[in-house]
């Protein structure tokens, strides 16, 4: 058991399916009788417009165009954003309308505007382009500053100022008066860049309408497709839920970007039950970058009191947060709940205080990507301790030693909402630079200095909140949905077992852990083991997976689900081995009387419970299938520090990544090879954040950043060889002692690198991404 | 973005600010331009088949005539809409001053694209828009001065 049990780096059985392309992906699917759609989209990033649909309409192999009048004329409701926070002055967040295909006016560049229905994708283009849309362009306002301006354009009439919320947290007296108590204050100016999240997967669905029964089914690139349902049924109604199938099959990345409900796979559902044929759309590489929502876009203007040994007395955080053009399905959470509720960072920092804007602009909508909020959370704390540290010459680590929560503190209550629960912050700081050789650095920064170049060293101690989350608080903060985990545990007759999942697998390899944990804690095969997740007909409801919350939620949802396996396997083995139910022990997939050497194997078990001839029916019931809904007692908080040490030329401007360490502690780690590999990637999306990833409007609302061509995604070569070690502080409330680790690099990695750069500069006037170019410049300032 | 440039012609201002009002004259210089029509006094619609990277489009353009002041000057100014490929608008001023052996042609451009060819050409809009803008002044020399017989002719060939 000990090489597929819970510890070991069991290679990912879903591989040998993704790497031979033999992987089950939407657009891999074809239904009889399937038609093709393509979207009109609009040019414009804001404008009213008439249309004319004729000459599509009668295009060759054309069998519908539809609009948003006739969404309107099925009286199909609105895109819903799940999540009303709360402002300033007690008012609810502004949501204003967001069409499923845009009624007369468009707000940003990629909006649609119809949908055109044709025997081929080919055709459906063709006809597409033969939509007549007539633009009278309205003005469009491109940055936060200039949307949040007196006289500026209006994107909502229902959202004044173009100002979704105004909302805070912490205490602001207590703040202001830290400051006023203040030894030194460090300032920083920063920007949060706006990400494109392209998933190597294009966004994909397929709907389907059986006039017989009435039933819709959507076949789509989804990461909770039970949401999904919900809210196709119950707010955008479709149809209602009992009548909608939703399938996420195989999806090739999502990064938070498939957990949203969109324009267009409402449409396409829509659409097939208007002609009663398949309707299947596949974004082309083109229309993820306008139409996929996007990630960050935040201004913050963050400053630091300290004290005269560099205790941080205070932290005050200004905040703009991009919003694009209408409310995306959890936008407004993630600049608020998932962003300042995590500024007190490792520390004891004795006051803090946060105010944001989220603001409307006529680009596309922003929400969350991998780590949501929490990244921009961690670079503003690390970014402005690297500052203080170097504005009061005391050494970057150090300064971070004394202001750590100590590792006896547990739980602690922080000044922004939350609890922390486990953690030992020094010890991976420690580790980290043990491993860095930071003790070195001076000499390797001289030897670098020698050959010309400029050697800079950058730390991040992050901290996330994951596992989202108790549904009583975030019921409390504003959200639509509970954020429990479901999970089922099916022994068929021969003692095989399916695993059901609520959590969705999208690259991080849950069948695997899953079937890892299943098989450990039941003591059957691995082999054995399939884990059954995607498919709202076969798994009980769900809420999918985000927020590195699939192991620490839904993987205790299936230790309470076995668990009841477990009683149920107890009852048996006492009938069958004639003794009383206390004395069965449980163990290796055994269940033993205690002190005797009888003993019946949980395959055994399964099968009389599948022919239970001479059951005791009153008493036992035949069957062994267990179904667990788990809801945590608290967040998890993964925790860790990265280092990175750079190299720049100064000459070009290029940075070279020469090292990086991650320690991080995820709490108990079920499969360490997976769990690296989810933090390679992290560091991936951290690293392109930082060094080459950067989406860019023109002052008039075009973006230009609209293709490989001019938005650069991190490869192989701009990523160091990493070491990658774990510290352990199991998680206190859950079964299983996990926090999650699917985010941590990217919530750690672009302070780690900017702070690296930063140093190696010797100047702070630069932001991400740090390309050559920028870098260059900063340098001949 | 901003274009600007300078050309000389060996003819007297009042016949260069003629010709600039030709439509005939005005669809020859137009680089890719299939048709041209006069739709009023001062608006004209064209069809163009341009190319901006990996972009090619039939885009129906409305050009205006405004801001005249002849011979002095006037604004050009044209919105080409190139269905799914999106748009492109843009206005030149021109201005003509009397000079020694003619006139001298002098033209500030803004060019804004939108849609895809905003999305995936925007780093090749700046040199598209000025070989289009180049292209359309010396086109335009080229046709309007009396000794250069039309050069291998290659003027397109419809012509309203």
């Amino acid at each position: 058991m000990a090489e597929s049990g819970i510890g070991a780096s069991v290679p990912r059985t879903e591989d040998q399916r993704f790497l031979t392309g033999s992987g089950d992906y939407t657009d891999d699917t074809t239904f009889p009788h399937q038609t093709h759609a393509a979207f009109v989209r609009s040019t414009h990033p804001h404008a009213s417009f008439t249309l004319d649909t004729t000459a599509a309409a009668s295009a060759p192999g054309v069998v519908t165009v539809l609009t948003g009048a006739d969404l309107a004329a099925d009286e199909i409701g609105t895109l819903i954003c799940g999540w009303q926070v709360t402002g300033k002055d007690g008012e609810p967040h502004k949501a204003p309308p967001h069409p499923v295909l845009a009624v007369d006016t468009v707000r940003h560049v990629g909006d649609a505007i119809a949908i055109v229905v044709a025997e081929s994708a080919r055709a459906a283009r063709d006809a597409a382009e033969q939509v007549e849309v007539s633009y009278a362009p309205l003005p469009a306002v491109v940055s936060m500053r200039d949307a949040l301006a007196d006289g500026a354009p209006q994107i909502h009439s229902d959202a004044p100022g173009n100002l979704c919320y105004d909302w805070e947290i912490g205490d602001r007296a207590a703040t202001d008066d830290a400051f006023a108590r203040a030894h030194h204050v460090a300032r920083l100016d920063l920007v949060n860049n706006r990400l494109i999240p392209n998933a190597m997967e294009p966004r994909s669905a397929i709907g389907d309408f059986n006039p017989a029964s009435g039933d819709y089914t959507l076949r789509l690139t989804s990461q909770n497709p039970h949401i999904h349902r919900l809210v196709l049924a119950a707010f955008i109604q479709i149809a209602p839920e009992h009548k909608l199938h939703v399938i996420a099959p195989d999806v090739g990345g999502g990064f938070g970007s498939k957990i949203f409900i969109y324009q267009e796979e409402t449409a396409v559902l829509w659409a097939a039950g208007k002609i009663g044929r398949p309707v299947k759309w596949t974004a082309d590489r083109s229309e993820s970058f306008v139409a996929d929502a996007h990630g960050r876009d935040h201004e913050s203007h963050v400053e630091l009191a300290l004290d005269a040994d560099g205790r941080f007395l205070g932290l005050k955080v200004s905040t703009l947060a991009n919003m694009g053009a209408y409310l995306s399905t959890f936008a407004s959470c993630v600049p608020s709940y998932l962003y300042g509720t995590l500024l007190q960072g490792q520390y004891t920092t004795e006051a803090i205080y946060c105010e944001v804007k989220a603001v409307f602009t006529n680009t596309t909508p922003v929400d969350a990507l991998r780590g949501a909020g929490r990244p921009e959370a961690t670079y503003v704390v690390e970014r402005i301790v690297d500052q203080a540290a170097r504005e009061m010459g005391i050494d970057a680590a150090e300064l971070r030693r004394r202001n750590f929560i100590p590792a006896d503190a547990f739980p602690y209550p922080t000044k922004v909402a939350l609890e922390y629960d486990s953690g030992n912050y020094r010890l991976a700081l420690d580790r980290a630079l043990e491993i860095a050789d930071y003790g070195d650095f001076a000499a390797r920064r001289e030897a670098s200095s020698a050959r010309g170049r400029l050697r800079g060293i950058g730390l991040s101690a992050y901290i996330e909140a994951c596992g989202i989350a108790p549904s009583q608080v975030v019921g409390s903060l504003g959200a639509g949905v509970g954020l429990w985990e479901s999970g089922g545990i099916r022994f068929n007759p021969t003692g095989n077992v399916l695993v059901y999942t609520g959590s969705h697998s999208h690259g991080q390899g849950h069948e695997t852990t899953f079937a890892q944990l299943v098989s450990d804690y039941l003591g059957v095969p691995f082999e054995s083991v399939e884990v059954v997740h995607g498919d709202t007909e076969k798994t009980p409801f769900g809420m999918g997976t985000y927020g590195s919350r699939s192991l620490a939620v839904g993987g205790s949802a299936l230790v309470k689900a076995m668990d009841k396996i477990i009683a149920k396997g107890r009852k048996i083995a006492a009938f069958t081995l004639e003794a009383s139910e206390e004395d069965i022990e449980f163990s290796g997939g055994d269940f033993a009387v205690a002190g005797t050497d009888r003993s019946m194997n949980i395959a055994e078990v399964a099968f009389s419970a599948y022919v239970p001839h001479n059951y005791p029916l009153d008493e036992l019931e035949p069957g062994l299938e267990e179904t667990g809904f788990y809801d945590p007692a608290n967040f998890t908080f993964p925790a860790g520090t990265h280092v990175c040490e750079v190299e720049v030329d100064p000459e070009t401007g290029t940075t070279e990544i020469v090292n990086w360490v991650a320690v991080d502690d995820f709490g108990n780690v079920v499969n360490p090879m997976i769990v690296e590999g989810q933090v390679h990637g992290g560091v991936a999306h951290g690293v392109g954040q930082a060094l080459l990833e950067g989406c860019a409007y023109d002052a008039d609302g075009q973006l230009l950043t609209g293709s490989f061509m001019d938005y650069t995604m991190p490869r192989a070569d701009d990523l160091p060889d990493m070491t990658v070690e774990t510290t352990c502080t199991p998680c206190p409330h859950n079964p299983l002692g996990v926090k999650g680790c699917g985010e941590a690099g990217a919530i750690a990695a672009p302070a780690a690198v900017m702070n690296a750069i930063t140093d190696a500069l010797g100047t702070n006037a630069i932001d991400m991404p740090a390309t050559p170019q920028a870098v260059w410049r900063a340098l001949s300032e | 973005m901003d274009l600007s440039g300078e050309f000389h012609v060996p003819l007297p201002r009042e016949a260069v600010f003629e010709a600039l009002n030709d439509p005939v004259i005005l669809g020859r210089c137009i680089p890719g331009c299939q048709t041209l029509e006069r739709v009023s006094e001062n608006e004209f619609d064209a069809d163009v088949l341009a190319k901006v990277g990996p972009v090619k489009a039939r885009f129906r353009t409305r050009i205006a005539v405004s801001n005249l002041n002849p011979p002095e000057s006037y604004t050009l100014s044209g919105e080409g809409r190139g269905g799914a490929a999106g748009f492109a608008s843009g206005s030149a001023d021109v201005s003509l001053e009397t000079a020694d052996d003619g006139t001298v042609l002098r033209y500030v451009a803004r060019v804004q694209p939108g849609g895809k060819i905003a999305q995936v050409g925007s780093r090749l809009i700046g040199g598209t828009a000025r070989k289009l803008g180049t292209d359309f002044f010396s086109r335009f020399v080229e046709i309007v001065t009396p000794e250069a017989p039309s050069e291998e002719g290659e003027p397109d060939e419809k012509e309203e």
